[in-house]
C-alpha cells in the first residue's frame, strides 16, 4: 500500500509540474508582463529597470524555479486589470465557490444515488423510464441553459428565489459563509441545482449501470441461491459493490464541479473564483489565469489522492494485498 | 480470426458489413425514439445547410432590419404578428431566422472541431501505438493529464491563450477557427486511446510482419487495417462528441469568449437574450435555448443508441 | 428406491428471441432420491445448467419454464412466487456454481457472508451463528476456521474458496444441493478433494446432490445414478455402474469410449464424428441421428420414445421391441 501511495504521489507531482509549466509559459510568454504593468509614458530605461527588477532577464529556468517557489507560497503577483495581489483576490472569492460546489455535490449524491438504485433494480418500471428520460434531458441541457431556465421559472415568473448573488453572508474569520442566513441559503438553491444537475444525472446513470452489472455477477446469483432476502442482496451485496466506481467518479467529478462553477457563477453573478477567472480570460489577465490554473490543478490532484485513499479503505483486496506485499 | 490474415479489402468489407448488420438496423427500427431523434437531427442538418435559402430573413443584413419591428413577441401573443412567428429581438431581427442561421454556425463549429479532434486523435493514436517507447509514453501521459481536467476548462484556457496571442483586431474574424481549435484540442484523447489499443492488438499480427518483410510500409498497412476496426467506436465517440462540441461552443459563446455577436451562434443568441429575460422579452433567450436543447438531445439519443447497438454487451 | 426428494417431469425451458423461440431444455424427466448423488452429463449447451437453474428458480430472463413440473418433497415448486421460492432456496435446495473465484462477494469477510446466510434461515443469536459458521468451515475442511472466518475471499486459494462456497451452501441445512460444474474451474489436484468432500457430506448429512458436469470421470467416481443429456433432451438415465459398463444409447456408448480408460486400453479411444447441433438447428426426429452410426429410417422422422432396458431408461428407437424388423 505504501508503494501504491508513493506511486500515486509521484504521478500527482508530475501532473502538478506540467500544470505549473503551462501556467509559467502563459505567464511569461503570453503578452509582455512589463507592458501590462506600466503606462504608455514609461521610458525605455524605466521599462528595462523594471524588467531587471522583476527578473525577466534571468535565464528562463531560473525564472521557472522562482515561479514555482512563488506558487508554493501562493504568490502569483499583481493582477494586470485590478492592480491588486492575485492571491488576495482569489482567497476572497474561494469560500463562495467552495460552498457552491459542495452544496451541489451533496445535492447530486443525495438525489442521484437513490434514483440510480431504483432504475437499476426496476429496469422496466414506468418511473425508471421517466427518470432515464429526465436524465438524458439533464445531460443534453448545457449548464448555463439550465440556470437560465431556473431563473426564468423561479425568479422571473414565480419570484420566490433570488437570481443573483450570495444573499447575506456572515464573516467567520477569513471565511465568508452564506450558510448561516436565510437569504444566503435561499441564494444557494438555484445555483446548486444548476451546477449539480449534470453530476446528478451522471451519478444516477453510473449507479444504474453498475447495479445492472453487479446484479449479473455470480456472487449475486449465489446470494440469491442461498435464499437471502431481496433487501440484503440489493442493499447489502449489490450497492456496496457499486460504491467503488461511484466513489471514484464522484470524487473526480468534484473537480469538474469546481471548473463548471465558472459557468454557474456567470449565470448567477455568483462572486466566486470562476467568475474572476472568466473575467481574466476575457481581459487576458494572465496572473489570475495562471493562479487559477495552479489552484484548480492542485485541487484536482488533491481530490485524486483522497479518492485513491478512500478506494483503498472500501476495497479490502487492495488493502490486504499490499499489506502482504510489504 | 487469428489464423486468417485478412486482406485489407476483406477488413473494410467486414467493417461495412458489421455496421450494416441486420442487428443494428433491427434495433434502429425497434426504437421509435431513435427514429425520431434521427429525423430531428437530419432536419437540423438540412436547415443548417440551407438556411440562407429557406430562412424568411437574412438576420445579418442590417439593411433588411427595421428597428420598428424590434421586440415583437411570438405570433400567438396578442401583440405578435404572423410575419415573425417566434418574435424579434431588440434589433428587429426575426428570431426564427436567427435560430436557423445560429444552428448553422453551431453545427459548423461542432463538425469542424469533431473532425479536427478525430484527425488529431486518430493520428496520435496510430503513432503512439505503432512507434511505442518514449513517444508513446509522452503522448499517453499528456492524454492522462488532459483527461484529469474537464474539456470545457481546457477549451476555455486554450481560447483565452490564443486570443491573448492574437492582436485584438483579429479576434472577431478568427473567432470561429480559434473556437474550433480549442474545442477540437480538448477532445482528441478518446480517439487516440481507442486507436492506440487497436493498434497494439494488430501490431503483432502476421500480416504486419509479412508486410514488413516484403518492404511495405507497415504503418500504411496497419492504418488500412486498424481504421476499419475502430470505425464503430470512433463513430460513437464522434456522435457523442458532436453533441458535446455544440454544448461547449454554446457555453463558450454564452460566456462571451466564443462566437461574436456579428455572426451569432445559438449560444451567442442565448447570451444576447439573457439581458432581456427580466424585462419580459423571454422569447429572445428561451427559443434559441429550446432549439439548442432539442438539437443536443437528438444527437445524444442517436449516440446512445449507436453505442448500445455496436456494443450489445452493455445493454 | 425410496420416494424421490425431487421429481422433474417433462420440463421445458425456452428462450424467446427475435428469431423465434429456442427450446433449450425439451421435455426432460428424472428423479433424485433422498441422499442420492445424481450425475447430469452432457456437452456444453446440452441444457444441464439450465435444468439446475430452473429447479431453483434462477433462470436468467428471458429464459423461462414453459412446461412440465418440478416437484420437491411432494410440493410443486415451479409455479411458486419469488417470495415463496426464497423459503425453499438455501434451506431446502442449495446451489453451487462453477467458479469459486466469482461466487463470493469480494467486499465481505467470509464469516459475514456465512453468518448472514445462517441467520436468514435459522433463528439463533449472532454469536451462536458465528459458532455454527466456524463448525461449518471446519466441516468442509478449512484449517484453523476460528481465524480464517475473518478473512476476505481473495485471501483463499481456489480450492479453499470452493470449500467456503460449499459451507455457504450448507448453511441453511438443505436436503438437495445442485452442484453446477463444481470442479471445472479448479486445478486437477484440487478437483478430487472437492469431489471427496461432496461425497462425504452427502453420506454424513443424508443430503441429495445433483452433480452437473461434463466430466465422465467425476461422474463415475461420485454418482449413484446418471442422466445423459443431449441437445436439451434426455438420452439415457440409469445407474452409474450400468451406464459405464453397459451403455445402451449410441450417444452414451460414444461418450464412454471417448474416455481414456484407466487400464490403458487406449486403442479403443473413439471420437463421435460431428458435433452437437445448435439450438437453432436441431434436426427432426432424434437429435442425435446425424452423428449416429446405427440410425434407422424412423430416427430421421420421429422423436424416439423412452424404453426401459435392463435398469436404464433409453430414448432410442433401437430398443423398440414392437417395431417391425426387416
Amino acid at each position: 500500500m505504501l508503494a501504491f501511495m508513493i506511486r500515486r504521489l509521484l504521478q500527482s507531482i508530475l501532473v502538478m509540474f506540467v500544470v505549473a509549466l503551462i501556467a509559467f509559459l502563459l505567464f511569461r510568454f503570453v503578452g509582455d508582463p512589463v507592458n501590462q504593468m506600466v503606462g504608455i509614458e514609461t521610458s525605455v530605461e524605466e521599462r528595462e529597470a523594471l524588467r531587471e527588477r522583476l527578473g525577466l532577464n534571468d535565464p528562463v529556468l531560473t525564472q521557472f524555479v522562482r515561479f514555482i517557489a512563488g506558487a508554493a507560497q501562493f504568490e502569483f503577483g499583481i493582477s494586470y486589470q485590478f492592480k491588486r495581489p492575485v492571491a488576495q483576490m482569489i482567497s476572497e472569492r474561494f469560500p463562495a465557490t467552495l460552498e457552491l460546489s459542495i452544496m451541489s455535490a451533496i445535492f447530486a449524491l443525495l438525489v442521484g444515488i437513490p434514483m440510480g438504485v431504483y432504475t437499476g433494480l426496476k429496469r422496466d418500471a414506468w418511473l425508471s423510464k421517466i427518470f432515464l428520460t429526465v436524465s438524458l434531458v439533464g445531460i443534453s441541457l448545457p449548464t448555463f441553459l439550465i440556470g437560465i431556465l431556473l431563473i426564468f421559472l423561479f425568479a422571473v415568473q414565480l419570484q420566490v428565489l433570488p437570481s443573483f448573488g450570495r444573499g447575506e453572508v456572515v464573516k467567520l474569520g477569513f471565511w465568508s459563509t452564506g450558510l448561516l442566513t436565510t437569504s444566503g441559503l435561499k441564494a444557494l438553491i438555484l445555483p446548486s441545482i444548476t451546477l449539480g444537475l449534470f453530476q446528478m444525472t451522471l451519478i444516477m446513470r453510473l449507479v444504474r449501470s453498475e447495479m445492472l452489472e453487479v446484479m449479473r455477477t455470480d456472487f449475486i446469483k449465489f446470494a440469491r441461491a442461498r435464499g437471502l432476502s431481496r433487501r440484503a442482496i440489493n442493499f447489502g451485496h449489490a450497492l456496496k459493490n457499486t460504491m467503488i466506481p461511484v466513489l471514484t467518479i464522484t470524487g473526480l467529478q468534484l473537480g469538474t464541479v469546481i471548473a463548471f462553477a465558472i459557468i454557474t457563477e456567470t449565470v448567477f453573478s455568483w462572486p466566486g473564483m470562476g467568475l474572476l477567472f472568466l473575467q481574466a480570460v476575457q481581459n487576458v489577465d494572465i496572473p489570475i489565469m495562471a493562479a487559477y490554473l495552479m489552484l484548480i490543478g492542485f485541487l484536482f490532484v488533491l481530490i485524486n489522492l483522497i479518492v485513491d485513499l478512500l478506494y483503498v479503505m472500501v476495497d479490502p483486496r487492495i488493502r490486504v494485498d499490499s499489506k502482504q506485499a510489504l | 480470426m487469428s489464423e486468417t490474415p485478412l486482406t485489407p479489402r476483406a477488413g473494410e468489407q467486414n467493417a461495412l458489413l458489421r455496421f450494416l448488420d441486420s442487428d443494428i438496423l433491427y434495433s434502429f427500427r425497434q426504437s421509435k425514439l431513435t427514429m425520431l431523434a434521427a429525423a430531428v437531427t437530419a432536419s437540423y442538418f438540412l436547415i443548417a445547410l440551407f438556411s440562407p435559402w429557406i430562412a424568411p430573413q437574412n438576420p445579418f443584413d442590417l439593411a433588411g432590419l427595421n428597428l420598428l419591428d424590434s421586440l415583437t413577441p411570438p405570433s400567438w401573443h396578442p401583440d405578435g404578428v404572423p410575419e415573425f412567428p417566434l418574435g424579434t429581438d431588440d434589433q428587429g431581427r426575426d428570431m426564427l431566422s436567427a435560430i436557423m442561421y445560429g444552428s448553422r454556425i453551431s453545427l459548423a463549429v461542432g463538425f469542424a472541431s469533431v473532425a479536427f479532434a478525430a484527425t488529431l486523435g486518430i493520428s496520435l493514436g496510430l503513432i503512439s501505438g505503432y512507434v511505442g517507447g518514449a513517444v508513446d509514453t509522452v503522448i499517453m501521459r499528456i492524454a492522462d493529464i488532459q483527461l484529469t481536467f474537464p474539456s470545457i476548462l481546457i477549451a476555455l484556457l486554450i481560447d483565452g491563450t490564443v486570443s491573448g496571442l492574437l492582436p485584438s483586431v483579429a479576434r472577431e474574424d478568427t473567432a470561429f477557427w480559434v473556437l474550433t481549435f480549442s474545442i477540437g484540442l480538448s477532445f482528441w484523447v478518446q480517439y487516440a486511446r481507442t486507436v492506440r489499443s487497436s493498434v497494439l492488438v494488430e501490431k503483432d499480427r502476421e500480416y504486419v510482419q509479412a508486410a514488413r518483410l516484403i518492404g511495405l510500409k507497415p504503418l500504411t498497412i496497419m492504418a488500412r487495417h486498424v481504421l476499419p476496426n475502430v470505425l464503430g467506436p470512433v463513430l460513437v465517440i464522434a456522435t457523442i462528441n458532436l453533441a458535446l462540441a455544440v454544448i461547449t461552443e454554446a457555453t463558450l459563446s454564452f460566456l462571451g469568449v466564443g462566437i461574436p455577436v456579428t455572426q451569432p451562434s445559438l449560444g451567442t443568441l442565448i447570451r444576447i437574450g439573457n439581458n432581456f429575460l427580466f424585462s419580459g422579452e423571454w422569447w429572445i433567450t428561451i427559443f434559441p435555448g429550446v432549439a439548442l436543447a432539442i438539437l443536443v438531445l437528438s444527437v445524444n439519443l442517436l449516440g446512445d443508441w449507436l453505442r448500445d447497438a455496436l456494443n450489445p454487451k452493455l445493454r | 428406491m425410496s420416494a424421490p426428494i425431487l421429481s422433474v417431469k417433462n420440463l421445458v425451458v425456452e428462450f424467446p428471441t427475435r428469431r423465434g423461440i429456442l427450446t433449450a431444455v425439451d421435455e426432460i424427466s428424472f428423479d433424485i432420491a433422498a441422499g442420492e448423488v445424481l450425475g447430469v452429463v452432457g456437452e456444453s449447451g446440452a441444457g444441464k445448467s439450465l435444468t439446475g437453474a430452473a429447479i431453483i428458480g434462477l433462470l436468467e430472463p428471458p429464459g423461462r419454464v414453459a412446461g412440465g413440473e418440478i416437484v420437491f418433497d411432494g410440493r410443486r415448486i415451479d409455479n411458486l412466487s419469488e417470495e415463496q421460492l426464497r423459503s425453499v432456496r438455501g434451506s431446502r435446495i442449495a446451489m453451487i456454481f462453477q467458479d469459486p473465484l466469482t461466487s463470493l462477494n469480494p467486499l465481505y469477510r467470509i464469516g459475514e457472508q456465512l453468518i448472514e446466510t445462517i441467520l436468514t434461515h435459522i433463528d439463533m443469536s449472532p454469536s451462536d451463528a458465528r459458532k455454527r459458521a466456524i463448525s461449518l468451515l471446519d466441516e468442509v475442511g478449512i484449517p484453523a476456521p476460528e481465524t480464517r472466518i475473518d478473512a476476505y475471499p481473495h485471501q483463499f486459494s481456489g480450492g479453499m474458496r470452493q470449500r467456503v462456497v460449499i459451507a455457504l451452501a450448507l448453511a441453511g441445512e438443505p436436503d438437495l444441493v445442485i452442484a453446477d460444474e463444481p470442479t471445472t474451474a479448479l486445478d486437477v489436484s484440487v478437483q478430487a478433494q472437492i469431489i471427496q468432500l461432496l461425497k462425504r457430506l452427502c453420506h454424513e448429512r443424508g443430503m441429495a446432490i445433483m452433480l452437473i458436469t461434463h466430466d465422465m470421470g467425476v461422474i463415475a467416481e461420485t454418482a449413484d445414478r446418471v442422466a445423459v443429456l443431449y441437445a436439451g433432451r434426455i438420452a439415457e438415465v440409469g445407474t452409474t455402474r450400468e451406464l459405464v459398463h453397459n451403455p445402451q444409447h449410441p450417444y452414451t456408448s460414444g461418450l464412454m469410449s471417448s474416455i481414456p480408460s484407466m487400464d490403458g486400453d487406449s486403442d479403443r479411444l473413439v471420437q463421435i464424428p460431428g458435433s452437437m447441433p445448435r439450438l437453432t438447428a436441431i434436426p427432426d426426429g432424434c437429435a442425435f441421428h446425424p452423428r449416429c452410426s446405427r440410425s434407422l429410417e424412423r430416427c430421421h422422422l420421429e422423436r424416439p420414445d423412452e424404453f426401459t432396458v435392463n435398469q436404464s431408461r433409453v430414448a432410442c428407437w433401437l430398443y423398440d421391441k414392437d417395431a417391425p424388423h426387416d
